[in-house]
Order: C-alpha cells, then structure tokens, then sequence
C-alpha cells in the first residue's frame, strides 16, 4: 500500500507543477501585459514602465515564474487590483459554497441514480427498461443551462415554490440556505445521473448472472437484500470511478450553475473576474480549481487501490 | 423508445439485429444534421428576416406570416436568429473537432504504433492537459486571448485533442500486433505504408463515431460560453445567448427561451444518435470484429 501510494505521489508532483506552469503560462497570453490591462485608458509610456518595474513584469519570465511559484507555496496568490482583497481569501470565502453545492448535486444524482439503475437492471429489456434508457441517453445531451432555465420555468416562474435566486448564509437561515441550493443542485444532479446509471445498470445486469446470487436466492434471502447488499457491493468501485470522471463536469457545471443562480461560489468568483477583467484572480482561481482536482483525482486513484488489490498491485 | 437499439455498449444485442433495427431515429437524426446544416449555409439566400434588424413596435410577437416563429424581446425575427445561430454552433463545432481529431489522431497513431519515448511524452502531455477541468481552462485562455470565434474554435480544438489521442492510442494499440500489420511488416512495407495503409482506415471508423460525439460536446460548450456573454459578441446571434436573453422573460414569453433551447436540444442529440450508432457498429471489442 505504502508502495503504491509513493508511487502515484511521485507522479502527483510533477503534474502540479505542470499546472502550475501551464496557469503563469496562459496569462502570458494576454495582449499587451498586466500593467497595459491594469492602466487601461489612462497609460501613458511612463506610468507603464513604472508599474511593470513594480510588479517585476520586466524581468525575464523564468524569473517571474520562479518568482509567483515561490509566492503560491507560501499561500500568497496575489491581490486583486480592482478590489485590493486577497486572492486567497476570496477562494477560502466562496469555496464553502461551491463545495455545499457539490455534495448536495452527488448525493440527488446518486439518489436518482441508483435507484433507477437496479430498477432497470432487474427489468432488463422491459418496457420501464427502455423508457429510462433512452430518458438518460437522451438526457445525456441536455446541458445544464437548459436543465436550469426549465426547473426555473417549473419550480420558480410556474408553481413559486422555490426561489430561483437569493443565496442567504447557512448561519443565518439554515432552511433558506437549503432552499436556495435545491434548484441548483437538483440541475446538476440532471448530469450526473445518467451516466451513472448507465454504467451501474450494464454492470448489475453482469452481476445478477453470477452464480452467488442465485446461491443468494436459492438460501432464500429477501429480493431487496440481494438488490441493495450482494449485487450492488461489487458495483461500488464503478461508482467510486463515475464519480471521479464527473468531478471536472461537476466543477464546470458548478461554474455555470452558481453564475445562474446567483450561488457566491468559486465558479461565480471566476466569471466574475473574466466580466471584470481581473486578471489576477482570474489566475488565483484557475491555479486553485486545477490543483484541487488535481488531488482529488489523486485521492480518486488512492480509493480504486484501497477498493480493489489488484490495482495496488499494478494487474488490472 | 428505440433508443435503446443505438445504447450499444449496454444492450447484449448481436450487430446484426442491431444494424437492421437502428433505422428510423437514425434516419431522423441524419434528416435533422442535413436540414440545419442546409439552412446554416444557405441562410443569406434564404428569405427570411435579416436577424439583427429590430423591431421595437412587435416585440415578442407571436407567430405570423411576416415572423413565422415570432419576435425576442427586442422584435428581431427568431426564426432567422436560430439559422444565423446555427451557423455559429455549427463552424465551431465542426471546425474544432477537426483540429481535435487530426492532430489527437495524428498523435495518438504516433503514439500507439511507435511506443517508447513518443508516447510516454504524449501520454504525459494529454495528462496536463486533462488536469484542468475543461471548462475552467477555456474560459480561463479566452478571458487573456479575447473572445472571436476564431479563438473560441481553436481552444475548443485543442482542448478536444486529448480525448481524440486516447482513442485513437487505443483502437492503434490493439491493431499493431494483429495479423495484417505483422504480415505487412514482414514482406517488408515502411513505417508510413503500415500507417497509411494498413491502420488508418481502421482508426478513422472508431474516430469518426469519435467526431461526431465530438461535434455534439463543442455544441453544448459553445452554448454554454454564448450564454455566460463570454462567446460570439452581440449582436451576432447564437443559441446560447438567445437561451440567456429569453430567461429574462421566462415569466411572460417563456418559449423565447425554450425555442432555441429545444432547437439547440435536438441538434445535440441529432449528432449523439449518429455518433453512438457508428461507435456501436465500430466497436473494437474483439467480438464485434
């Protein structure tokens, strides 16, 4: 175990730096540089050179690679030149949210998932099978900008039950706060349960064939104990990887969602920066999100071994 | 119902039932990509309202002669806005897919047929490039380059190249130890001929099922910058601003919303239903074979 996790550590390292990179990298991109975009209308050649000497943008740019790099492992993202609030903080303030939004929209994908998938894998080829099948496949090209302008029109235009916008603070009005989350979470939830499904129902149509589970009826046990216990345990390595695989869907449907529903998020935070043009929390951000699923991806990875030995062991 | 027929990798279903069942929402679903390609190209010549062209008198008519799907909020010509707005989903979603395929392909073969150094670089590199969640990312670069369709197709390009090398890796991986590549290679053809000639036309089933599926994400990606107001600059129309100026009025004119909402829908999953049905017909399993 030990020897597994060292290995995919060290290969851990070498990606985060790779992000790293790739974030200083991309704001290079930018026509002109920092001091042009933070000056605007009122540079002049004077003014520029000073606030590129200040900054140090007129270094060479290992140097200013190094330079950041040195900063962010100390916690230092920058500060915003707009706002003057520290990038950091704004992250650690809006990543709660982002974060209460995630595992509400996993637990209703799953809770809408699951279900459906032993459903249809006990009625495999019925008429109920198809229905959700071809509901899920086609769900599959349903964005969730759609999903969230529907669930708008129903819950919130149509009926008025709940509000389609105004976050308040969990602190404050714990049923408010999870009122205002259910829209938002249920519109992800909208992606993730198909796919989940799918693949859980192909792989409990495998397992129901196998021979325990006929030993498992012939002992007489009850249906919804096969179901829940013997015939979906083997399956809970399939889910652990659909949720992996979903997490950058998660992270980008958040992004959107939050920017929706008005959600004070990290996707909100990002948008927000690119319409403001603050670039360096738009910077901040991205480096943020992408060493964050860096490591949960890792953490994914450690679960598969800590799941199935035969990956620890470097055969499947 | 049928889609089950084109749900390959889950329906135990023989390939031949399943080619001679896969007709009808198959046909459909070609019809659908043909009629709004058509109308895409052709949309200058087309008679219909010019699509920026305001009308503050007839806002968010209803169907008519003159407007046959009505008027948005500003009296502008919604059936025209959702041709013009093809045009935009449509090159983006093309034009980037094949930047994704020729080079993701290019180098997945590479990759997959030589082995060694190549590959681990590559497989490293597509790696970084997963590392980001994709959306951010795309943002993130359009934010400092600016937002053109040139721009947005290329990111989108080269953000869809990883998945392609994946594929294409992996269908080359499980070919080069087959028997026609170990013949062609014994009667002495060169690297480029076995490449050429040998795994080419094997790869680019599987990667044109790929393509397709492709085409149907950059859509939806697409919509989703147009929609933030980070894609194709107003007054230029795309389904997915048009889907974000109807929220404003879900409250009086809802369809403003859902109209370029089912149309961008249905086009999706015009291109899924082909996408899948060829990728089920091309599946590598060594069955299907």
């Amino acid at each position: 175990m030990a020897r597994f996790f060292g290995r995919r550590l060290l290969y851990l390292l070498p990606v985060l730096l790779a992000v790293s990179l790739l974030t200083f990298l991309i704001a290079s991109l930018l026509p002109g540089d920092l001091a042009y975009a933070i000056l605007g209308d009122q540079a002049t050649p004077e003014k520029l050179a000073a606030l590129r000497a200040k900054m140090g943008l007129d270094l060479p740019i290992w140097q200013r690679y190094l330079h950041w790099l040195w900063g962010v492992l100390q916690g230092d993202l920058g500060r915003s030149f707009r706002t003057g609030e520290l990038v950091l903080n704004a992250v650690l303030d809006r990543l709660p949210v982002s974060i209460e939004l995630m595992i509400m929209a996993e637990v209703m994908g799953l809770m809408i998932g699951i279900p459906l998938a032993i459903l249809c894998a006990v009625k495999s080829g019925s008429a109920i099978d198809r229905f959700f099948t071809g509901f899920a496949f086609a769900n599959l090209s349903l964005p969730s900008y759609m999903v969230a302008i529907l669930l708008i029109f129903l819950f919130a235009v149509q009926f008025n039950w709940l509000p389609a916008t105004g976050w308040v603070p969990f602190s404050e009005d714990p049923v408010g706060n999870l009122r205002s989350f259910v829209l938002p979470a249920l519109t992800l939830a909208f992606a993730e349960w198909p796919a989940l499904m799918r693949v859980l129902r192909s792989d409990m149509i495998a397992t129901l064939q196998e021979d325990y589970i006929a030993m498992a009826k012939a002992k007489g046990l009850r249906p919804a104990r096969i179901l829940l216990v013997h015939a979906l345990k083997p399956s809970s390595l399939t889910l652990v990887t659909i949720t992996g695989i979903n997490i950058g869907r998660l992270i980008g449907g958040a992004l959107i969602v939050e920017t929706i529903f008005a959600l004070p998020g990290i996707g909100r935070l990002l948008v927000g920066a690119i319409y403001a043009r603050d670039f360096i929390i738009l910077q901040g951000v991205v480096l943020f999100v992408a060493a964050g699923f860096v490591i949960v991806n890792f953490i994914v990875d450690m679960l598969y071994g800590v799941l199935d030995p035969r990956i620890r062991h470097g055969r499947a | 119902m049928a889609v089950l027929e084109i749900d390959g990798d889950t329906a135990p279903v023989a390939p031949v039932a399943k080619r001679r069942k896969l007709g009808g929402l198959f046909l459909c679903a070609v019809a659908w990509i043909l009629l709004i390609g058509l109308a895409a190209v052709f949309a200058a010549v087309l008679p219909i309202a010019s699509p920026t062209d305001m009308d503050m008198l007839g806002k968010r008519a209803l169907p008519s002669a003159e407007h046959l799907l009505g008027t948005d909020s500003l009296g502008r010509d919604i059936l025209s806005r959702l041709i013009y707005g093809a045009r935009v989903s449509l090159t983006v979603g093309l034009l980037s897919s094949v930047i994704g395929v020729t080079i993701g392909g290019a180098l997945g073969m590479l990759a997959g047929y030589f082995r060694g150094r190549l590959e681990t670089f590559t497989v490293g590199g597509v790696d970084v490039l997963l590392a980001f969640p994709p959306l951010v990312f795309l943002l993130a670069v359009l934010a400092y380059l600016g937002q053109t369709v040139l721009n947005i197709t290329l990111v989108i390009g080269v953000l869809s190249i990883p998945a392609f090398t994946r594929v294409a890796r992996a269908v080359t991986l499980s070919l080069t130890e087959r028997e026609f590549v170990v013949a062609a290679r014994a009667l002495g053809a060169t690297h480029s001929r076995i490449l050429l000639r040998e795994l080419l036309p094997n790869v680019s089933l599987p990667l044109v099922a790929f393509f397709l599926l492709g085409v149907a994400v950059t859509i939806v990606v697409e919509g989703a910058l147009s929609f933030l107001g980070l894609g194709v600059p107003p007054p230029a129309p795309s389904w997915g601003s048009m889907i974000a100026e109807g929220r404003e009025s879900l409250d009086i004119a809802p369809w403003l919303a859902f109209l370029p909402a089912g149309t961008m829908f249905i086009t999706v999953l015009a291109f899924n239903i082909v996408g899948d049905t060829l990728r089920a017909l091309t599946d590598p399993r060594p069955g299907a074979l």
